[in-house]
């Protein structure tokens, strides 16, 4: 090769690379995306660069390209696989890169489960998604807001306790956006009204069942009608045992009668309370229960075993705090009063072996305690009487003491002036 | 005697009556304060206030492994159990979440609440559903055969 | 000598039946032989009470000894079942009132008793001040007095605690707080009241200690001393019915005063026995030094004028802090209690007696009255 030939392959070799070079220099950075969204006018394009610093992924070291880019040297082209703001059918696919890869989790959070894709995909809104692309289905960045995720234990995030019933009712309780589904849309309003959401919303009692400890969190779906019973024997465990008892499982499921729904309702869970208690029976025991078959009255049978406890409860708190109010010390026997509240937790319990005789049972126990306490007010109130008496014929003797003494002065008196 | 000389018989009578009075009167008041001073001295049937710290009425020996048992700790419930290793523990009876009544579990070896599932360990500890905090715990002291169950500290 | 003396009652007053009485006077000459107890007899005898319009006001002074010596037999009583720790006060109190037969009746008769003993001091020195029986020679008495006023009220605030209810704890805490607003020696005294820096169970036992012992054996010393120098001296004739030339007849101690005081004295036992039946002593809930402050504390009646008059200072009077003030104001005005026998004193023997002390007494006591209906109907929350 000549002299000339090598310097000219050498030039061009090297102008060659002056491109690459440059082009390496001005990779953009997750920094630059957000400094460069941030000044933008449209608010739906600066607020995700605005409110992602409070995300957790952001304080985990992740930045925008994480999740946008594909790291490469074509960042920004959706050819290679960047995701501007990525369709509803993606997004399932997109968290789940990282969050379905236990190897890749365990680096920032080994306790995290890596199966929430795997679950979704087999919920109410995966399955419309999968096989309706449904537009209006939630994915994940629905219920844990884009940009601005935090982990269920943080109040300020929309998965903690008592956001939930906020973040379903957000598409849930909206009758256009529900339009068309198959779904009631009073499950909010329900809930709030029912004992659950009032411990929930009015004692802030985080315990309380919220829409995820029934319908599950990812993989979201209506319990099946045989599972009503397990969903709610998870904290109700001695109602479903006696459920179990009795019998009626098997047939409940046989009629699709979801167990515990059938008369308590699912959403709008009221506190037990024994006025219904016969009324019910009407409405659901005597379908099936038809006469010459008397086992449909059983309830009528328990409410009347349940009011002879409860009255006499009150008859002997009414016989406690006559005594009290005059003065009588029975916190003793008022205490133990208390326990008969214990015992009709227990009889209500009983209720589900839908039979009279368990209920029966504790309701006999409950009766010996009323019967103590209200002899222990009588008792009070007897020695209230004794007193009164007591002192009556105390100030007999002393007012007849006063008189003598009296009589006793005048006499000296007189004799001294004789 | 001065009044009888001065107006006879009359007087006579009217003094005894007087002094009838008087002495039957005050024999009466004696009485009337001594009957409840005597009586508030001879204690009780239940000879002891209910204080910090309670006796059981049965002793460590009535109390097999592995069971519990519910006794009055002043105006609470309280909760003996003997651990399945033979030590005594007790606990405010009262569940942390609603105050429901607690129970010991054979079959499951830890304490448990009927009302809504709740369970609580060995040491007292929230362990599975809704409660909030652990139950609060007791000192046992074992004297001779008796069981005194006191507050911590 | 067996002398056979008569028995310690006058003459008309023989016992019944002479059987009984003979053997009755036998027991009393062999008892007198050994201790002598009848020697005081022809002092006793001749104690004589001023007879006039005034002499009503002779009897509120022994009220007030039997009530004493009422508290101290209910005190004693209680003693038997009282537990004073923080742990046991509450509780034995509830199990008295409620398990122990009459302990209801002996708690209500020394709570009541002891407001009303403490009502019969205020009205007997306000008696005394009123007909200046402070005058020489009896000076020490009035002092002495003066005195056991302030000890029972110090009975009545430490004795206010020992149940150790919610209403007790706080106002405690108020009331020893006071103290601590003193200059330099104020934070000292406070925390030694307190036994520690604020109330608790060291609180508790260290005002038993005082109500039990120190206050009882203080307030019996200066009864005795009263009560000697009261027999010493004799019933005081107040000035007016001296200037009148005196009493006209008086009556003997022995037994006719006492006969009625005995009369005064029942009056009162049922009374108090008639309160306890239907409005017995109040015990409330358990004092829980980290529950909040209940609405509505306050002291007993008779710290009410003070303690509503410290409400009603301004935070700072003259550049020194109101309270301060107020207090400052309270220990000239308790000094010059004591002393005014010393201030009230006669240019001249036979000079008039002044009525500027009376002046001075009506307005006391009706600053007090109506700071005490001012306590009770203050509402806190405006």
């Amino acid at each position: 090769m000549s002299g000339a030939r090598v310097a000219w392959t050498v030039t061009v070799a090297a102008l060659a690379l002056v491109p690459a070079a440059a082009g390496a220099q001005t990779l953009p950075t997750s920094e630059d995306c957000r400094d460069c969204h941030l000044g933008l006018p449209d608010v739906r394009l600066s607020a995700p660069a605005r409110s992602y610093e409070g995300d957790v992924h952001a304080a985990a070291g992740f930045g925008c390209l994480a999740c946008h880019g594909t790291g490469g040297a074509d960042r920004l082209d959706p050819a290679a696989g960047f995701l501007s703001a990525p369709l509803r059918g993606e997004i399932p696919g997109m968290c789940g890169r990282c969050h379905s890869d236990a190897a890749f989790m365990r680096q920032f959070d080994p306790g995290l489960r890596v199966d929430q894709v795997a679950e979704y995909w087999t919920s109410g809104h995966g399955e419309r998604l999968r096989d309706f692309d449904d537009p209006g289905v939630a994915t994940c960045t629905d219920c844990h807001v884009a940009h601005a995720i935090r982990p269920p234990d943080d109040p300020a995030s929309s998965v903690y306790a008592a956001n939930i019933v906020a973040t379903c009712g957000r598409c849930h309780a909206d009758p256009q956006h529900m339009a068309g589904r198959d779904i009631d849309t009073d499950q909010v309003g329900a809930y709030r009204s029912s004992v659950h959401g009032g411990l929930l919303f009015d004692d802030g009692d985080l315990s309380a069942p919220v829409c995820n400890d029934c319908h599950g969190n990812h993989g979201a779906a209506p319990p099946g009608v045989a599972s009503v019973r397990n969903v709610c024997g998870q904290c109700h465990s001695v109602m479903a045992d006696y459920f179990d008892q009795s019998g009626h499982a098997e047939i409940f499921n046989a009629s699709d009668l979801a167990g515990c729904a059938l008369c308590h309702g699912h959403h709008a869970v009221q506190p037990a309370s024994d006025e219904t208690l016969g009324e019910r029976s009407v409405d659901v025991c005597l379908t099936c229960h038809t006469p010459p078959d008397t086992l449909g009255l059983e309830f009528e049978r328990m409410q009347a075993v349940l009011d002879t406890l409860e009255m006499a409860r009150q008859a002997s708190l009414r016989v406690l705090e006559e005594a009290e109010n005059m003065g009588m010390e029975v916190s003793q026997a008022l205490f133990e009063l208390g326990d008969v509240n214990n015992i009709q937790t227990r009889a209500h319990s009983a209720i589900h072996s839908f039979r009279v005789d368990p209920v029966r049972e504790q309701v006999t126990a409950g009766l010996e305690i009323t019967t103590r306490a209200e002899e222990r007010g009588l008792e009070a109130l007897g020695e209230h009487r004794f007193r009164r008496v007591g002192l009556g014929l105390s100030s007999v003797v002393i007012v007849l003491l006063i008189i003598g003494l009296l009589l006793r002065i005048r006499d000296l008196e007189r004799a001294e002036e004789a | 005697m001065k009044g009888e000389q001065a107006t006879g018989t009359g007087n006579v009578t009217r003094k005894r009556f007087v002094d009838w009075l008087l002495g039957t009167s005050a024999g009466g008041f004696v009485a009337a304060v001594f009957y409840p001073v005597v009586r508030y001295i001879i204690p009780p049937e239940v000879p002891e206030s209910a204080v910090s710290s309670v006796t059981l009425a049965f002793t460590a020996d009535d109390v097999p492994a592995n069971t519990g048992r519910i006794f009055k700790f002043g105006t609470r419930p309280g909760l003996l159990l003997k651990t399945p290793g033979g030590e005594l523990r007790a606990f405010s009876a009262r569940c942390t979440h609603l105050d429901c009544t607690v129970q010991y579990r054979e079959d499951l070896n830890h304490i448990w609440c009927a009302c809504h599932n709740g369970h609580f360990d060995l040491a007292g500890r929230n362990i599975a559903g809704p409660p909030p905090t652990p139950l609060e715990r007791f000192d046992v002291n074992v004297r001779g055969s008796q069981i005194v169950v006191s507050l911590r500290g | 000598m067996a002398t056979a003396s008569p028995p310690d009652v006058p003459a008309a007053d023989a016992p019944a039946p002479v059987g009984r009485g003979g053997r009755i006077s036998a027991f009393v000459g062999w008892l007198d032989d050994r201790i002598g107890f009848t020697a005081i007899m022809p002092l006793m005898r001749k104690k004589e009470v001023p007879v006039h319009r005034h002499s009503f006001w002779y009897y509120i002074g022994g009220m007030a000894l039997f009530l004493f010596v009422l508290q101290i037999a209910t005190g004693i009583l209680l003693l038997f079942y009282y537990r004073p720790s923080a742990e046991g006060a509450f509780e034995s109190i509830q199990f008295l009132m409620a398990e122990v037969e009459f302990g209801w009746l002996i708690r209500s008769i020394h709570s009541w008793g002891a407001n009303l003993m403490i009502f019969m001091a205020f009205v007997h020195m306000i008696s005394v001040m009123l007909l200046k029986a402070y005058r020489a020679p009896r000076e020490i008495t009035w002092m002495t007095g003066v005195g056991l006023l302030f000890v029972s009220m110090g009975l009545g605030f430490t004795g206010y605690l020992l149940p150790w209810n919610e209403l007790a704890f706080f106002a405690t805490r108020v009331g020893t707080e006071i103290p601590g607003v003193l200059p330099v020696v104020g934070p000292f005294i406070r925390d030694l009241l307190r036994g520690g820096e604020d109330i608790s169970g060291a609180t508790l036992t260290r005002f038993y200690a005082l109500h039990v012992s120190v206050l009882p054996a203080l307030a019996f010393m200066l009864v005795a001393l009263h009560v000697l120098l009261v027999q010493r001296h004799g019933m005081s004739v107040p000035p007016g019915i001296e200037a009148e030339g005196g009493p006209r007849r008086s009556i003997k101690f022995f037994p006719h005063f006492l006969l009625r005081d005995l009369v005064g004295w029942l009056a009162a036992l049922a009374i108090l026995a008639a309160a306890a039946a239907f409005f017995p002593a109040h015990l409330g809930v358990k004092a829980d030094p980290f529950a909040s402050a209940p609405a509505g504390i306050q002291p007993e009646w008779y710290f009410m004028f003070m303690f509503q008059t410290l409400r009603y200072l301004p935070p700072e009077i003259l550049g020194i802090e109101g309270e301060l003030v107020g207090i400052a104001a309270f220990g000239v005005a308790g000094l010059v209690l004591l002393v005014v026998p010393f201030l009230d004193r006669p240019e001249a023997p036979d000079a008039k007696p002044s009525k500027l002390w009376s002046y001075l007494t009506y307005a006391a006591l009706a600053y007090i009255l109506l700071l005490t209906y001012l306590g009770y109907t203050f509402d806190p929350t405006t």
